[in-house]
């Protein structure tokens, strides 16, 4: 059993953080340059983190998989960034956006934090402004803003739909700043495969070069994760090709605690799956259920085609279901509703898709003033589905999306391993259980930026400012590690692919730990999955030799790890027997059939300790609502 | 959704190491016209690996056209024939039936094959370390509005900003020139009041080491412009030239 | 190093000389057409013209000379940059789908510029050396004389008509690439600009082939 210590900081939840900046101890200037800091992972997080820090005058090392920072997942990121600045005077505060945040999380995040985060907001869109971020703009110079996901007041920033390409661009900007300016060390096409801790304390990582191959060591005094998520264990998800879990999942096999796994989100607005060869989901702009409306026939198995179905013959389900919200209900709620209706059989076709559709909005507002509005979205769907949005509906389908669980981290980002500090989507820290829109890019660059800059110095005022060795007997043992676990992948010779072992992997996982889960279904699940391991290791087939540029070896490791996240992913779900944001379990749900959340039992934090494979401890950090009330979510 | 299948002949390019010879290997594929050209690569690789032969090497990640990792030449276009679309974004319903397709990396001295598909782009990386930031450090930025900023500047700056890094404006150029790619930094930069303190010593520097790494030069075909997945726009490369020829001209070093 | 030898062994730098020293030779372009013209005025107007040229010898030498210089420069300069950019790229693609993405104008300016100084080599060694230092016929127009000479031979003049449209190609990419180079390239003046530099280049390969084709045709009369 570990003892989780939050270390929330004592007094009132909007002086929390000013105070623990005041009482966190400093390391002396000239002494910062004789710290090595490791960074992995340089998306928005990592990369701002990794910048900032060399900034402070830290000697950062930064690794990434990809050939350069540019190319991280976070450049995905279309609708926004949030922030309390209260620009539109529409009575937006920081303390509505915390509470905004724990509401839409379904209370299951640390409130703490998530105050912290709603408070640096405005400083990350400062930041982003002064670096040359080009923010849409009002006529005037002012910057515009836009109400997103159901939000109430306009507070997300945007840049067209590539915001996440601009901050990231931005973030990139600055390291390669401190590149230049030679206080970070940028490593790329490498891959974190192991964490080395030494005397209890993260101390260095180990990586395989992936152009030749060679494992590599590295020491530093701390060592930032800033990996991301872990949705590609679902193989069909919107992330990209190469994101993965490697590293976190490494971290947690050296004892730092995975939080809330199961905590998944599935985004309503995806299109739908062509055909079994498809390699991944595209994501269209949520934005676009502001004016499209949802249906799917009443009839099952109608294969007609939708403009010889009558009005009187299509069911618009969440608007029946939710007159209050409608179309606009939270993403989880959407997704669900979606699955429901292709369940019954009343997807397009009888298949897994329902239809988005604006004659309503070519009616009221012309289609050329929706060409205003999503012209660019309309363009991508034509472009990638080869139909014509303006003349027949759009089809689409939930996909998953983001991964709210991740390594547990105290309100200083650090794990539980000393030293080891975790950032962005690859913590579970700030959105509970269900992410509001608009909140992952302000995630993770408050991270990068504002938190750890103050929070790493105060860890690092314990360590001495020395040297660690790279060649001490840890860093021996890890690396031996690695190249063991590499032939033994390599060596398994068996006839399948990882690919096709990948997919069954996602199959298991989208049907029973995907929108909806039950207790028969968990079970299931976690047996399938620990089957399916048994048989990776037996019968995968990798072509190739591990000192080369091997991309099948880099997707066989992840997939191992998948292997083994998934099942707890099931497992997680399995132990949290109620329903809350992007868990729901149909044993608990209302009479309407609504998530059923149970406060008494599971308002906790569920951080798992590896033991070996298919084999965790539970441990709980309770959480505690001082300053919201508990309150079921509606969207009747 | 159409799923009659059509049939292909591909070309693709193989290359085991940097130094090796490479050539065509001949793949003859029965496609969805729903796929991507990637997805197709990753069946044949599917097929490949269960042979136990030697998958393709490429790169792809986000598969969305905004990461800029995918990057292949198809039949003499980078990122195939379809205008401003990426090569993850193109899919086979624009191939005919019977077609033959060759599928090579891109080429050029600056871009250095590491294996079949995949090549070395970080002298684009190099390019922004030079200069493609404004120097300031988190923490001492005034507030986001106390910078005004007309809708049209910043909407110009984005049309810059835009760029990918993909790198298919120098596979495109017949001397592998970086202009294109350069001049939408250095050029966001120089539209923007942000950028103003250091608009000189950028593009200085970012020009500097963009030669260094062994791109071409400039002689304005525009095939760029053409090839280039976002449609980034030559009159940047102009602005460039302007920014460059002011800096050197107008401001007092003697020296660089 | 020095400012401007940064600046001049820039790729900028590289294309601004060849910018600068090839709008200077399109300005002396203009003013030999002019010249040429002349020739449909007839015998004695050319000549006179001629005669005219030669009040100001000296400060045409001195022209000359920087012509001269501006045409090394340019050449030397422009076969450097096609060397250079060679060695960028120098593996072809297995499909070459330049003219999908570029017009062949552009693409072709190493090629159509060392023909046109291959032609000029003709130019020079025919015309120029003869107006200047050949043995001028006992007539009464002799430069007119001379022009007519030279345009009866067939080849000579297909010679001069082909260096013509070459020039026209050059031309017609240099204008509008100049003003790219220098970095003038504006949203309501660039497509203006693109297309007075086709119409000056071919007005200028027109009104130059016509020359040898309508002597050619008059047959020495």
């Amino acid at each position: 059993m570990i003892k989780l210590d939050s270390h929330v900081p004592e007094g009132n939840i909007s002086e929390k953080w000013a105070n623990h900046k005041f009482s966190m101890k400093l390391v002396n200037p000239a002494n910062k340059r004789k710290y090595d800091i490791i960074v992995v992972g340089t998306g928005l997080a990592g990369a701002s983190a990794a910048a900032t820090l060399g900034e402070l005058g830290y000697k950062v090392k930064a690794f990434s998989y990809h050939d350069s920072p540019r190319r991280a997942h976070s450049i995905a990121a279309q609708g926004g960034i949030n922030a309390a600045k209260n620009y539109q005077n529409d009575a937006d505060s920081v303390f509505r956006l915390f509470y905004d945040t724990v509401k839409g999380g379904d209370f299951r995040s640390r409130e703490a934090n998530v105050y912290r985060l709603a408070d640096v907001s405005n400083n990350i869109i400062d930041q982003c402004v002064a670096q040359g971020v080009p923010f849409a703009r009002e006529y005037g110079g002012m910057l515009a803003n836009r109400s997103f996901g159901g939000a109430q007041v306009s507070r997300t920033f945007y840049a067209r739909g590539e915001t996440g390409q601009q901050l990231l661009l931005g973030a990139y900007g600055s390291l390669n700043r401190q590149i230049h300016l030679g206080n970070v060390t940028m490593f790329s096409r490498r891959e974190m495969l192991d964490l080395v801790v030494v005397n209890g304390k993260a101390q260095g990582i180990i990586v395989r070069n992936l152009v030749n191959g060679e494992i590599e060591s590295y020491s530093a005094q701390a060592v930032i994760l800033a990996t991301g998520g872990y949705m590609n264990v679902y193989f069909l998800s919107t992330n990209a090709m190469n994101s993965n879990a490697t590293a976190s999942w490494r971290a947690h096999k050296r004892g730092a605690v995975y939080a809330n796994p199961c905590y998944t989100q599935i985004h309503p607005t995806c299109l739908p799956v062509h055909g079994e060869n498809q390699s991944k989901l595209v994501l269209m702009s949520e934005s676009l259920r502001n004016d499209g409306r949802i249906w799917v026939p009443k009839k099952i198995g109608d294969t007609r085609s939708p403009k010889d179905i009558p009005e009187s013959e299509r069911d618009y389900y969440l608007e029946r279901k939710y007159p209050a919200f409608g179309n606009l209900v939270p993403r989880d709620v959407a997704s669900r509703n979606a699955k429901y209706v292709c369940d019954e059989g009343r997807g397009i076709g009888g298949g897994r898709a329902v239809y988005l559709d604006f004659s309503e909005a070519f009616n009221r507002i012309g289609k050329e003033g929706v060409k205003d509005k999503y012209g660019n979205l309309f363009d991508m769907y034509q472009n990638i589905t080869g139909t014509n949005p303006y003349e027949v509906p759009m089809q689409i389908y939930p996909a998953p999306h983001y991964a709210m669980g991740g390594l547990w981290v105290d309100y200083n980002l650090m794990s539980n391993v000393p030293g080891l500090f975790v950032l962005g989507e690859a913590n579970f820290s700030d959105h509970g259980a269900n992410r509001l829109g608009a909140s992952a890019l302000m995630q993770g660059l408050a991270d990068g930026y504002f938190v750890i800059p103050y929070t790493l110095g105060n860890y690092l005022t314990t360590e001495k400012p020395a040297k660690v060795d790279p060649k001490s007997n840890e860093f021996k043992e890890a690396e031996n590690n690695v190249k063991e676990n590499v032939s033994k992948l390599l060596n398994v010779n068996g006839k399948q692919t990882v690919d096709s072992i990948h997919k069954r992997l996602g199959h298991i996982l989208i049907d029973k730990v995907g929108m909806s889960r039950s207790e028969t279904g968990l079970k299931e699940a976690i047996k399938s999955i620990s089957e399916l391991r048994q048989e990776f290791w037996n019968d995968v087939k990798i072509v190739g030799k591990g000192n080369e540029l091997n991309q099948t070896l880099e997707r066989a490791g992840r997939v191992s790890d998948f292997l083994e996240l998934g099942e707890l992913m099931a497992l997680d779900a399995l132990n949290r027997n109620e329903s809350c944001g992007g868990h729901f379990r149909e044993e608990y749900q209302t009479v309407e059939g609504e998530a059923l959340r149970r406060d008494d039992e599971y308002s906790y934090v569920a951080a798992w300790e590896f033991k070996k494979p298919g084999m965790w401890e539970l441990n709980k950090e309770n959480l505690e609502f001082e300053t919201i009330k508990l309150a079921t979510r509606s969207y009747k | 959704m159409d799923n009659n299948h059509i049939h292909l002949t591909l070309n693709i390019w193989r290359q085991e190491t940097p130094s090796s010879k490479g050539f065509f290997e001949e793949f003859k594929q029965d496609v969805s016209p729903d796929s991507s050209l990637l997805e197709i690569l990753d069946e044949i690789n599917n097929r490949l690996e269960a042979e136990g032969k030697r998958p393709i090497a490429f790169e792809s990640d986000c598969r969305e056209g905004i990461c800029g990792t995918c990057g292949l030449v198809v039949n003499g276009n980078p990122h195939g024939p379809l205008p401003k679309t990426a090569t993850c974004q193109l899919h086979m319903r624009n191939f005919n039936d019977g077609e033959t397709l060759f599928i090579e990396p891109f080429r050029a001295t600056a871009f250095p094959i590491i294996k079949d598909l995949i090549v070395d782009r970080s002298g684009f990386d190099k390019i922004q370390q030079a200069g493609g930031f404004v120097s300031f450090n988190a923490g001492s930025a005034p507030d986001a509005n106390a910078i005004l900023i007309p809708k049209k500047i910043a909407d110009l700056a984005l049309d810059a900003a835009e760029c990918i890094g993909c790198g298919a404006c120098v596979a495109a150029c017949k001397n592998s020139s970086a202009m294109l790619f350069v001049s939408a930094k250095v050029s966001q930069f120089a539209i923007l009041p942000q950028g103003q303190p250091e608009r000189y010593e950028r593009v200085q520097a970012m020009v500097k080491v963009m030669d260094e790494n062994l791109f071409g030069s400039c002689t304005n075909t525009y095939a760029c412009e053409a090839e280039c997945p976002k449609g980034i726009s030559v009159s940047n490369i102009a602005r460039m030239n302007r920014e460059y020829i002011g800096a050197k001209f107008k401001t007092e070093e003697l020296v660089d | 190093m020095g400012w401007f030898s940064t600046f001049t062994s820039s790729s900028i730098g590289k294309k601004f000389i060849m910018a600068l020293t090839g709008s200077l030779l399109m300005l002396f372009l203009i003013i030999h057409f002019i010249g040429n013209m002349m020739l449909y005025f007839g015998p004695k107007a050319f000549d006179t013209y001629v005669d005219t040229l030669e009040i100001f010898k000296p400060l045409i030498r001195v022209i000359e000379v920087l012509l001269a210089l501006i045409f090394i420069f340019h050449i030397y300069n422009g076969l450097k940059l096609w060397y250079e950019n060679k060695k960028a790229n120098p593996q072809k693609y297995a499909v070459n789908a330049s003219r999908e993405n570029s017009d062949i104008y552009s693409r072709s300016m190493a090629i159509t510029g060392v023909t046109i100084f291959v032609f000029l080599i003709i130019h020079l060694s025919t015309f120029w050396a003869t107006f200047n230092f050949g043995l001028h016929p006992n007539t009464e127009y002799p430069y007119y004389t001379i022009v007519t000479h030279w345009f009866q031979n067939p080849i000579y003049s297909l010679i001069y008509v082909i260096g013509m449209i070459v020039l026209g190609y050059h031309l017609n990419h240099a204008f509008q690439s100049a003003f790219q180079t220098f970095g003038w390239n504006h949203k309501k003046y660039t497509p203006l600009i693109k297309k007075i530099g086709t119409v000056y280049a071919l007005i200028l390969a027109l009104g130059f082939a016509s020359i040898p084709i309508y002597f050619f045709l008059m047959g020495g009369k």
